[in-house]
């Protein structure tokens, strides 16, 4: 194999546990000219927005950003449909020069005329920054003119990384609720859920769970989203985080407004599901049967995927993985779901770690896992091959990468058709792996062939 | 029933485009230069464009899709992209080690009026381009054309920066074979080769966007059009572009700097643009047709013949580049189908006056709108309005498709459900069966779901 070097800034973004012992440096600016795997401001705002099925989501720029989010993130929607088209200002030169502020006024009539949605978001681009257009103001003339709430998203993409599109996208929720606020009665025993969006029905099994246990579901943000819904999110007694970064952000905006609390959790593997429904359970301390279903429910669920997740497990016993994903807490939980499979990780990388993300990870990790800040592809395959990976687990771009390189593939990124969340979900995942892991077209890979040609020779 | 929102009244929209049906320049520019062996695009801008247009690549072709990026930040955007784009040169050449760099613009590059030429010379000034490496590139705001506007511009960049006239002939023919797939050119290379004429072919993504299974990761595939022959195109006795909008600019100027006398045809698809494709060649090379062509143009006939019956009036919708619409629509009317609604999101007025052209003598009238409005949602409204027995499109037809109930066959950029049409082409005669054949299994397969019971036929 040929080796495939590391560029030299970026050496202390790739760590060996048990090798090396620097600190990882991360939250970084990705070099010019590295082929990053990252993507902007407006891509973070709009995954976290796009599930809000009645509200009109209307990107403020040229043509690519609206074609590019054209109905790929997977959310479901339960009724209106409305987040799945792909509406634009479609902005021309002229507009760039004379600024694009009466067009943009224009279409937001237009539409909300037509298709009459709860609330409005408009996402500026990179060019509506450089152009400086007013969109705040033009939010407020037409909100005021139509009666629903139209807010401006502010994710001009050159202005940070994905992450600051999560907080411009909390920010723009956090205003959708505070609109509304009148002095209205908690909610007993209830949660928002923060961080999960529906892709391939997730929120449905972990809103079941819940009404198993005797909790309210308040508002999922923004799974199967509603407008009605967000805005009496400030009734709940909990907010319950899910995601490493997407929303906690506005989970804190709300305990300092509501003093809503929140916990994070994840839901992703058998412990990190059980934990955050215990956690959940717990809070309600004064409501003891809740706690007392939760059990009941957990061991249940348990009982019930185990002999299933056992056959599983038996092709899988020591195979390794490689794991590139956006945040970092999906890693964490894919750690332990991995490891229930019996198998190991050799790789871990994210997207947007933190320190103390990269901290735990290490403490997680095997001896000898490669961890990786921002990687680009050529460390990715670099890394999969030394360590002989037998499963990648990431987004679009690695896909065709694992395949190249002849080994299995999950996807556990936007593109996702089933659920992973939950007990169901663990048993999705373990399928999901056991399908692409054990498949005989791997020993078809000419790479494979002809060790295999050689060991048969000896 | 994604698209009840459709409305069937159609109002007149100034200032919005809705289920778009093109996309922005830099991704045309990017398949483009991905067309030039051990090329590394890159992309002068924010990290997130380029993050989508690969994105958007690698689902339409599934396979890796390497580009680099000046990763502006705030500052970069005030103070201008000279310092990102003159390190961006520095650490692509020391670390993936490509043999050009094909940078293109984005919106904010543009809007912020970086001088890429002048930054460019001043990378060759500062040391920062390796001898025998080369830094190419183009300007690709976003707010104007499209993707196809996007890959025309790159495909000149290429065409002017590299190409010498040495005065000496190479005896070869440039071909520029435009925003087709990697299979399409793959099929007009062989074409040209079997009338006994070398060709030049440029951007050349044959083997690089749909490579082989090798168990390894390669940056740069084995394809791609070499810097040898790029510099060597100026030499050549001739040059040929195939489709106005993607390639006529790449041959005129090299006519105008190296003398290379270039004709303009349509992409060929169907039988007549493949016919006047074949006729140039032989006329412009001197050369006789051979026979193995003249079957492939046979076995083509023949097929229609043989189905015409299936092929009389059905209604057809289409939705796609310009390139490709021309010819198609020529092909269908010539088939006996009618194309009733066609909508390019690429403005160009020479367009619709094509398309007028060729409908002219119809019988019906037939809607066409290009550029500012003329959407999916648009040509959704049209077929409401009247509806059509086929729909030719991307990917984003099938939303129309399910509504309606119309069989549906994917054609054009980007198809992110379906494969095949990275290896298998759809131009010249062998690709006019292709699509013949993929047109009459819908329409077949539609008559085998709706027919009755006693109706039911195993001969059709
Ligand atoms: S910002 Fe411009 S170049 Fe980038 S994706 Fe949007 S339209 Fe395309
Ligand atoms: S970086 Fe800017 S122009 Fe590019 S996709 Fe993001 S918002 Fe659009």
């Amino acid at each position: 194999m040929e080796t495939i070097s590391v560029l030299e800034d970026r050496k202390n973004q790739i760590s060996q546990k048990g090798r090396d012992t620097f600190e990882m440096a991360c939250e970084k600016k990705s070099l010019a000219g590295a082929v990053s795997q990252r993507a902007c401001v407006f891509c973070g705002s709009r995954v976290v927005l796009y599930p809000i099925a009645d509200a009109l989501h209307l990107i403020h720029g040229p043509i690519g950003c609206a074609s590019y989010t054209w109905d790929i993130r997977g959310a479901l929607s339960s009724g209106p449909e409305l987040h799945r088209m792909s509406f634009s200002t479609d902005l021309s030169e002229t507009d760039v020069v004379f600024g694009g502020e009466k067009k943009l006024e224009k279409a937001l009539l237009e539409l909300v005329a037509e298709y009459e949605p709860k609330a409005a978001f408009v996402y500026c681009t990179c060019i509506v920054g450089i152009i400086g257009d007013d969109v705040e103001a033009v939010c407020k003339k037409v909100a005021a003119k139509v009666g629903i709430p139209v807010l401006a998203v502010h994710s001009e993409g050159f202005k940070g990384t994905k992450k600051d599109g999560y907080k411009a996208a909390c920010d723009a929720l956090f205003k959708l609720i505070d609109l509304n606020r009148k002095p209205e009665k908690q909610i007993p025993l209830s949660i928002n859920i923060l961080g999960e969006f529906n892709i391939g029905g997730e929120t449905w099994i972990i809103k079941e769970y819940y009404r198993r246990m005797g909790v309210e579901v308040v508002s999922v943000m923004t799974g199967d989203g509603r407008v009605k819904d967000v805005q009496s999110a400030h009734r709940a007694c909990l907010n319950v985080v899910q995601c490493s970064g997407s929303l906690t952000h506005l989970a804190r905006d709300m305990e300092q407004a509501y003093g809503i609390p929140f916990i994070r959790v994840s839901y992703f593997g058998i412990e990190d599901t059980s934990d955050a429904l215990y956690d959940v359970a717990s809070f309600f301390k004064d409501a003891p049967q809740i706690m007392e279903r939760t059990k009941a429910l957990v061991q249940e669920e348990v009982c019930a995927i185990l002999p299933e997740l056992a056959a599983l497990k038996k092709d899988l016993v020591g195979k390794r993985a490689a794991i590139y994903v956006g945040g970092a807490f999906k890693a964490f939980s894919l750690i332990k779901a991995l490891k229930h499979l019996g198998m190991s990780e050799v790789l871990v990388g994210s997207q947007t770690g933190n320190k103390e993300d990269y901290a735990l990870l290490r403490e997680m990790c095997d001896p000898d896992t490669v961890i990786l800040d921002d990687a680009n592809p050529l460390e990715l395959a670099k890394y999969v091959m030394e360590k002989d990976a037998h499963l990648f687990i990431g987004g679009v771009k690695e896909r065709p990468i694992a395949y190249k390189l002849g080994i299995g593939f999950c996807d556990h990124n936007h593109e996702r058709k089933i659920p992973l969340v939950g007990y169901e979900g663990m048993v999705n995942f373990a399928k999901e792996v056991h399908a692409t892991v054990t498949s005989p077209i791997w020993d078809l890979v000419p790479r494979k062939a002809f060790n295999r040609a050689i060991s048969n020779k000896g | 029933m994604l698209l009840r929102h459709t409305n069937k009244e159609i109002k007149p929209r100034e200032s919005l485009t809705v289920n778009p049906a093109k996309t922005c320049q830099p991704i045309g520019a990017m398949y483009a230069s991905l067309g030039i062996h051990n090329c590394l695009p890159h992309s002068h801008g924010s990290q997130g464009c380029c993050a989508y247009h690969r994105s958007a690549l690698t689902r339409h072709f599934r396979e890796p899709v390497m580009a680099a990026t000046s990763s502006f930040t705030e500052g970069s955007s005030v103070f201008g992209g000279q310092s990102n784009l003159i390190q961006a040169i520095d650490t692509i050449f020391t670390t993936y080690e490509p043999d050009v760099i094909a940078v293109h613009t984005t919106c904010l590059s543009e809007t912020i009026g970086d001088d890429v030429n002048q930054i460019a010379i001043k990378a060759v000034k500062d040391g920062k381009v390796p001898k025998g490496k080369y830094v190419i590139h183009t300007s690709t705001p976003s707010y104007v054309g499209s993707h196809v506007t996007g890959f025309s511009n790159m495909t000149k960049a290429m065409a002017t920066a590299f190409s010498k006239s040495t005065g000496v002939s190479n005896g070869k023919f440039n071909i520029i074979p435009g925003y087709v797939e990697p299979s399409d050119m793959t099929e007009i290379k062989r074409v040209v080769k079997e009338m006994g004429i070398k060709p030049i072919l440029f951007p050349d993504t044959s083997n690089v966007l749909n490579g082989p299974q090798t168990g390894k990761y390669k940056m740069y595939p084995d394809g791609g059009v070499t810097i040898e022959e790029l510099t060597s195109a100026g030499d050549s006795i001739g040059t040929i572009a195939l489709g106005n909008t993607a390639s006529a600019d790449a041959a005129r100027a090299l006519d105008t700097r190296c003398k290379v006398p270039c004709q303009v045809l349509d992409l060929p698809i169907g039988l007549a643009a493949t016919d006047r494709f074949i006729n140039t060649l032989r006329t412009v090379a001197g050369v006789n047709v051979p026979a193995s062509i003249d079957l492939e143009r046979g076995q083509l006939l023949d097929i229609i013949t043989d189905m015409q019956a299936y092929l009389y009036h059905k209604k057809v919708a289409l939705a796609g580049d310009p390139d490709q619409l021309i010819p198609l629509v020529e092909f269908l009317i010539s088939i006996d189908m009618m194309p009733v609604h066609i909508v390019t999101g690429t403005p160009g007025k020479d367009f619709v006056k094509r398309i007028e052209a060729l409908t002219a003598d119809l019988p019906y009238k037939v809607n066409v709108k290009a550029g500012g409005g003329a959407d999916m949602y648009l040509l959704h409204q049209w077929i409401k309005n009247e509806p059509v027995d086929l729909l030719i499109s991307n990917t984003y037809g099938k939303y129309i498709a399910r509504d309606e109930d119309i069989p549906f066959m994917r054609y054009g950029f980007p198809i992110v459900d379906r494969v095949g049409h990275s290896y298998f082409p759809s131009v010249c005669y062998k690709g006019g069966m292709r699509l013949l054949e993929k047109i009459l299994d819908l329409l077949l397969d539609r008559i085998d779901r709706d027919s009755l019971e006693e109706t039911f036929e195993l001969v059709m």
